[in-house]
């Protein structure tokens, strides 16, 4: 790794950290329904939302209560998302005259946005209409991560409560999350964002003459314009990562400068890992939040620094035909394949880690044309199960998950049955926690026992050999642990790959998040167990290396034979 | 009860187990433990494939297929003689118990023996009216007689008189116990015989669910349910075994997916496919788990306690707090005299005269230890009582004092206050001396008792509680491990207060009433708390019902040992401490090989999956980091090793892994080094030495 | 089912919410305070705009300074925004990548013997990256030189002109904007 590339990460994570720490402290103020200086500017709209809704906010939910509020509001949105595409042909603000889109990618495009998972099949200057896009899409943007906040609250409360059958109202948690969390932060970064060139704008493009015009007929450079920074900024901090354009915020009107860059890339982990300060909080123990932030930050530096090392040495066949990889004063170097020379590799590596890290997916460099090693950094890190700050909400409740699997093992070996945060962890508990890490990881290799049996998912891959199947891996992995970024190459847009991807994102979404809701219930009913010497610490540097140790050792054992067969071989064979 | 401590490998117990193993083959039997189960099917398909193989197109070397089928089928056989072993060493004791079982006849009443007027016979039992009956034909409430020479037929309690009871058959204790009507020392176990004396008994439980009864099955593992804490892991084990086995079926796809895109291989066989699964799964644990589970019983019960369940044995490994009577755990028995305090102008030898002379009549242990004390002292020889014509005054409630009536003086110890008033009747005054020896005696937690004759006060003796030896660390031990003791005592705080700090517990709860105990259990387990107690009296059993862990002793009343979960065959207070120990060593174990199991695969993955790939991909080679013979050798031998480490750990699965007293966090690294990093480690070292081995032989 | 009430209203006040009033409210703002950037940053000469400032074009004329490969069909489509996706084993990048090598070593066989930036040969994710980092900015100056006629020395001059600096000095890649720099080798001065 270059100098700048220590540089580029060490600033990174403090700047992240240094914000996450206040943010995380305001949301749980906001989960905890405290009083804000937000909440005194706008607290009279979240009470008229409420009063419209017939919502009051002591309402109390059990868990069952809460996830089938969760369930009925997603079935809302994704239907209300299917309609659109379907009936985009017909309706108003259409000024490209798009037609409908076709029912396989319609139900992926919604299944896709209602489960933060913002996978894209399609390109998006070219198949949706404005209506759809800021009716449907960004809506979903908001509230698919406001949903994903209030599945947390709901765990983080199971923790918190003693002997109460209820874990909060989703209804009072999603409207908090969104109105004093997402949309405050997604206008300030909006501004951000345009003031270094992200476009902003109704029109819907620009033609300009070619300096060099390239043939005769192509006198002019149409350059798509639209109302980019205000979905850029909620995909970013929403981990969404549903781009404005096709190559998402690798194109120069949606990331424009490294600063633009940095800004983005700051969104995708803050909420995250501000998530992190906020159970700490929840649970009154700030250093429980502490030590998970720190597992996460601890895998996320080693896979981004691999990544990053990988991509520097560069591709060893361009070496051969005359290329200089190498960094000096005048070049970044590095395999340059799919980057933008205004980010090189670190901010490029960065970005990839962050993105599959987080449940992000947007991307400012094409992860197919990686290196097999910087490649096989973020596929490994969506089938760890997003669970390294993971999507918004949803990271840290895979994460606590996990935690509560490290806790049976290592509280078995400190001759205690196992406990955590002084709840004790019985059957049920582990039912369901193992379904949690058990459905994703299942859908991603079903889905490419069944893509590679496939003709039709075959003939949508633009690579050969080992490769070829790394695409599929890396769509799987991506569609079930609700990423969104792809090995684009792999053309999607096709019935049975459609169909495919949208039930695993489902199955990634719901078969974590309600599992997750039933600890949250049976933990709430539960007493504490009080804490003394011979209880397991759950924040030290002990606990945090067995959490690492548990989510890569899981993750390994399931995917390394998968992963041997594409980027593993791929990479012993370039070498 | 109490048999020989056998060698591990016993081969009377081997060679049952032997059998066993074979006999729970029976697919049924597997059907209880997902993880062999899948081991199981595995085996059987592996032959199927060998048969096809042997007599038709294969899709390996018939003789390859025929070796992973044979290993797999021992990973099965190994995993069922684990469990066997588990099981025959509970077999064993219970035959010994079922032997105390034979069929009795019992002197059933006719009549209430309890009614008034009864005819007696020579030795005083209530003499007629009763029939002989067999024991099984005995129903509650009925009452027998038990005479010397009989066995008393099923539970009960003696209602009346007092014998001496050989109980060796339960508890292995050779010698006799006293049995008495009244009291806390009134339960009777079936099984058991009168030495002397009689007894009258009131049947208490229905015969087939006699104390006796309910060991034999509990021993046996008859009646052995599942804990809570062993089927959260049976379902991670299922978990993991899940992901295993679609990490491994959907490798056949991506593995004909691979050929095509390379244009060169075959698909992986379905011969390694089952290989490579069994070796992932978590077989260790889940071969040994249902062993360490009983054995963890086993260990209980070599340590002379009968748990009612495995949860009990479980919910010891958690305990937090220890209730511990004063009396008999934390100190000896009774107080004993240490110092003589004369009054001034009195020698301490005439103090430690007449304080012999005034208790010799005294047959309390306290009294007996004064006279030693002066004994020892002094060499002042102990008095024929007889010879110096005394009169003996017993202690009453009302004098709150004792002595002795000699022609020419009378003598008396008591209490300050008490002496203080017979002397002020007598004429004399308490010296201002002797008021304050007494008191400093008392603020220690030591008994201050004053010695005077008449108007003349001759000093203090000082009583004191003696702490056992050792028991000061056993707490220290058990306050680094996170439990915290506290100390049961009908002692006022002031005594109390001493003697906890002299025997190091942490908290003490003085003037103890039953309610009391009861208060303070509900208080701790309010704040989350699972606590420990010991207890044998009838007004234990409240407090022994809500404790979390409660150990009854077996000299106690029906009535705790109803209430306890667990029943300690020695009576031993102390016997708390050993019974955290055997939980936590039993939940450590079963963490320790899960730990293991699970390392172990790391080592394993990199030996099969190259030799999986080797045709299709070449350069998979490279992660063959142990550089293994061929194909086929890695494969083998790496079923092999998962075969051969279950047999190696059947004795840490029986013994239990060794447990310290650290605190959590260090007995953690300390087990993750040995089994997690040991783990990885291990299966490196083995797979290539048998490996080597197979090369070797030419295999 | 009284959930329902709750997931229509909310529904639909978020979508009136984050969907309509949240764009439209950045979109005034963002006109305000920053129109030509919200507009996609466009630059104007003698009133008529030439260029996006932020997206490349491509050049072929040896006397202009050439842009990276783009994989967008055709080259620079500002409608249509993508990357190669070849994978770093495919045949075909290896292929793409000698058929590069050789056009800027045929253009300027001077530079035959020296290695290729690495970027001057690759395609940018977008296919829109209006950047070339200053080593492929610096290769192609001899080449740009001999074809305008000038010294090297004063061509070099021009290109320091337009290198970007790493943000801050921290962030991002030294780099060359090839549209602004081909701009003024045209002579065409945008206006302010």
């Amino acid at each position: 790794m270059t100098l700048h590339t220590f540089v580029t990460f060490g600033l990174y994570l403090t700047v992240l950290l240094v914000l996450a720490w206040p943010l995380g402290l305001y949301t749980a103020r906001v989960l905890e329904g405290g009083k804000h200086p937000l909440s005194r500017l706008f607290g009279w709209l979240e009470r008229g939302l409420f009063r419209l809704a017939g919502v009051k906010e002591t309402d109390e939910q059990p868990w069952t209560r809460y996830a089938l509020s969760f369930l009925v509001f997603n079935a809302a949105g994704l239907f209300l998302v299917y309609l659109l595409q379907r009936l985009q042909g017909v309706l108003p603000l259409n000024p490209a005259g798009l037609p409908a889109v076709s029912p396989h990618l319609a139900f992926n495009t919604a299944v896709s946005f209602a489960t933060n998972t913002n996978w894209q099949s399609y390109g998006g200057e070219t198949t949706m209409s404005h209506l759809t896009q800021m009716l449907g899409l960004t809506v979903q943007n908001f509230v698919s991560a406001a949903a994903g906040i209030a599945v947390f609250a709901a765990i983080a409360r199971g923790f918190s409560r003693r002997k109460t059958g209820t874990v909060g109202s989703f209804w009072v948690d999603l409207t908090r999350s969104t109105l004093y969390v997402l949309l405050p932060l997604s206008f300030v970064l909006a501004l951000a964002l345009v003031s270094q060139g992200v476009v902003q704008t109704f029109s819907g493009k620009a033609e300009v003459p070619y300096l060099n015009p390239p043939g005769p007929e192509t006198p002019t450079q149409t350059i798509a314009l639209g109302p980019a920074a205000s979905q850029v900024a909620i995909k970013q901090l929403g981990t969404n990562g549903g781009g404005f354009y096709n190559v998402n915020s690798a194109h120069p009107l949606e990331n424009p400068t490294p600063l633009s860059s940095f800004l983005e890339l700051l969104a995708i982990l803050l909420i995250p890992a501000a998530l992190c300060f906020t159970f700490g909080r929840m649970v009154k123990d700030d250093r429980q939040g502490r030590a998970l932030l720190v597992a996460m930050t601890a895998i996320f530096v080693v896979f981004a620094s691999v990544c990053a090392l990988s991509e520097q040495r560069g591709n060893p066949v361009l070496t051969a035909a005359g290329v200089d990889q190498a960094a000096s004063s005048t070049q970044g170097g590095g395999n340059m394949e799919g980057k933008e020379a205004r980010f090189g590799v670190a901010d490029s590596t960065l970005w990839a880690t962050a993105t599959t890290a987080a449940s992000n997916g947007s991307v400012n460099s094409m992860h197919d044309s990686y290196t097999p090693l910087g490649g096989l950094m973020p596929l490994v890190l969506m089938q760890l199960g997003e669970v390294v700050f993971g999507g918004v909400g949803s990271g840290l409740y895979g994460m606590l998950v996990f935690a509560l699997v490290a806790v049976f093992v290592s509280g078995l070996m400190v001759g205690r049955t196992p406990e955590y945060l002084g709840k004790k962890l019985e059957p049920h508990e582990m039912k369901m926690a193992s379904l949690v890490i058990l459905l994703p990881a299942l859908g991603v290799l079903v889905g490419a026992a069944l893509a590679v049996a496939s003709p039709e998912a075959v003939s949508g891959l633009s690579n050969p050999g080992a490769h070829g199947f790394s695409q599929i891996l890396y769509a799987t992995s991506s569609a079930a642990n609700n990423n969104g970024s792809a090995f684009a190459g792999l053309t999607a847009n096709l019935p049975f790959t459609n169909t495919l991807l949208g039930i695993l994102m489902l199955v990634g979404r719901y078969g974590a998040a309600l599992p997750v809701l039933a600890i949250a219930g049976s933990l709430a009913k539960k007493g504490t167990v009080a804490a003394g010497a011979g209880t397991l610490p759950t924040h030290g540097p002990l606990f945090v290396t067995l959490l690492v140790g548990v989510v890569i050792l899981v993750g390994a054992l399931t995917f390394l034979p998968a992963l041997a067969l594409g980027p593993i071989v791929e990479a012993l064979r370039l070498s | 009860m109490r048999t020989q401590p056998r060698s591990l490998f016993d081969p009377t117990l081997v060679r049952p187990a032997l059998f066993a193993a074979f006999r729970k083959l029976d697919p049924r039997h597997q059907l209880r433990n997902p993880v062999m189960m899948v081991v199981w099917v595995g085996s059987a398909f592996t032959t199927l494939l060998f048969l096809q193989a042997a007599f038709g197109q294969g899709e390996a070397p018939a003789g390859f297929i025929l070796a992973i089928s044979l290993w797999l089928w021992f990973t099965v056989l190994f995993a069922n003689f684990a469990e066997a072993m588990a099981e025959s060493r509970g077999k064993a004791q219970a035959e010994s118990l079922r032997k105390a079982r034979s069929e009795v006849i019992a002197k059933r009443f006719i009549e209430d023996p309890l009614a008034s007027g009864l005819p007696r016979k020579e030795n005083g039992a209530p003499g007629a009216f009763f029939e002989p009956v067999e024991a099984n034909g005995l129903v509650k409430g009925d009452f027998v007689l038990c005479e010397p020479g009989d066995f008393i037929p099923v539970d009960g309690e003696a209602v009346e008189g007092v014998a001496s009871v050989d109980e060796s058959a339960i508890t292995g204790e050779s010698a006799p116990v006293i049995r008495e009507s009244g009291g806390d020392r009134s339960a009777v176990t079936g099984g058991t015989r009168v030495l002397s004396d009689w007894l009258v008994v009131r049947i208490t439980a229905m015969p087939g669910e006699t104390f006796l009864d309910r060991m034999i099955a509990l021993v046996e593992g008859a009646k052995r349910k599942k804990t809570p804490n062993e089927i959260a892991l049976d379902i991670l084990l299922a978990g993991l075994t899940i992901v295993f086995l679609f990490a491994t079926a959907t490798l056949l796809p991506f593995s004909q997916f691979a050929v095509k895109q390379a244009g060169q291989g075959a698909p992986v066989p379905m011969t390694m496919l089952v290989a490579l699964l069994v070796c992932l799964i978590p077989t260790t644990i889940g071969g040994l788990l249902s062993a360490i589970g009983i054995a963890g019983m086993d260990r209980m019960l070599r340590a002379n306690v009968i748990a009612t369940s495995g949860r009990a044995v479980e919910a010891a490994g958690d305990v937090s707090i220890l209730l511990l009577d004063k009396t008999g755990t934390i100190t000896l028995g009774n107080r004993q005299a240490t110092t003589f305090i004369p009054a001034e102008g009195v020698t301490e030898e005439a103090l430690a005269d007449a304080a012999q002379l005034a208790s010799l009549a005294d047959e309390t242990p306290e009294g007996r230890s004064i006279v030693v004390l002066a004994k020892e002292k002094f060499r002042i020889r102990e008095r024929d009582v007889h010879g110096l014509s005394a009169t003996f005054v017993p202690f009453s409630a009302n004098t709150r004092m004792s002595g002795v009536d000699l022609a020419d003086r009378k003598l008396r110890k008591g209490a300050l206050d008490a002496i203080e008033s017979w002397v002020a009747a007598n004429g004399g005054r308490m010296p201002e001396g002797v008021r304050t020896a007494a008191q400093t005696v008392g603020r220690a937690g030591g008994t201050p008792l004053v010695v005077a004759s008449e108007s003349r006060v001759f000093g203090v003796v000082a009583l004191k509680d003696i702490v056992k030896g050792g028991i000061k660390e056993r707490f220290e031990e058990m306050r680094r491990i996170g439990i915290k003791t506290i100390m049961i005592t009908g002692d006022n705080p002031l005594t109390a207060a001493a003697i906890a700090a002299e025997a190091g517990v942490d908290d003490f709860l003085a003037e103890a009433t039953p309610e009391a105990k009861l208060k303070l259990i509900r208080q701790y387990q309010s704040e989350g708390h699972l606590v420990a107690m010991t207890g044998d009296g009838t007004n234990d059993a409240p407090a022994l019902a809500q404790a979390d862990v409660a150990v009854a002793m077996n000299t106690g009343t029906q009535a705790a040992k109803e209430a306890g979960n667990m029943v300690d065959l020695d009576s031993n207070p102390t016997k708390l401490l050993a019974v955290v120990e055997i939980g936590k060593q039993l939940l450590v174990t079963r963490g320790a090989l899960t730990t293991f199991s699970l390392a172990n695969d790391v080592a394993k993955y990199f030996a099969i999956l190259p030799a999986a790939f080797l045709a299709t991909y070449p350069e998979l080679g490279a992660l063959d980091v142990m550089r293994l013979h061929s194909p086929s050798s890695a494969v083998l031998s790496a079923v092999i090793f998962n075969a051969l480490v279950i047999v190696v750990l059947i004795p840490l699965a029986l013994k239990g892994v060794e447990y310290l007293p650290l605190p959590a966090a260090k007995l953690l690294s300390r087990n993750l080094l040995i089994y997690g990093a040991g783990g990885l480690v291990v299966p490196f070292v083995g797979i290539k030495v048998i490996d080597l081995l197979l090369t070797v032989l030419g295999i | 089912m009284n959930d329902l009430r709750p997931a229509l209203v909310l529904l639909a006040a978020f979508t009136v919410l984050t969907g309509v009033v949240y764009p439209l409210a950045v979109t005034g703002l963002a006109h305000v305070a920053f129109p030509g950037k919200a507009g996609g940053s466009l630059v104007y000469v003698d009133g008529k705009p030439v260029a996006s400032a932020l997206v490349g074009q491509p050049f072929t004329d040896p006397a202009l300074f050439w842009s990276r490969p783009s994989a967008t069909s055709p080259a620079y489509a500002g409608g249509a925004s993508s990357g190669s996706n070849l994978g770093p084993s495919n045949p075909a990048l290896k292929t793409a990548v000698q058929e590069r090598v050789a056009t800027l070593r045929t253009a300027d066989p001077s530079s035959a013997p020296v290695p290729v930036p690495v970027d001057l040969v690759t395609a940018s994710g977008s296919g829109l990256d209006p950047h070339v980092s200053v080593a492929a900015a610096l290769y192609q100056v001899p080449r740009v030189a001999k074809a305008r006629g000038i010294s090297e020395e004063s061509l070099n001059a021009v290109v320091a002109r337009h290198i970007e600096g790493r943000t801050l000095g921290l962030l991002g890649e030294p780099r060359v904007n090839v549209v602004a720099l081909n701009l003024e080798l045209m002579g065409r001065i945008p206006e302010r």
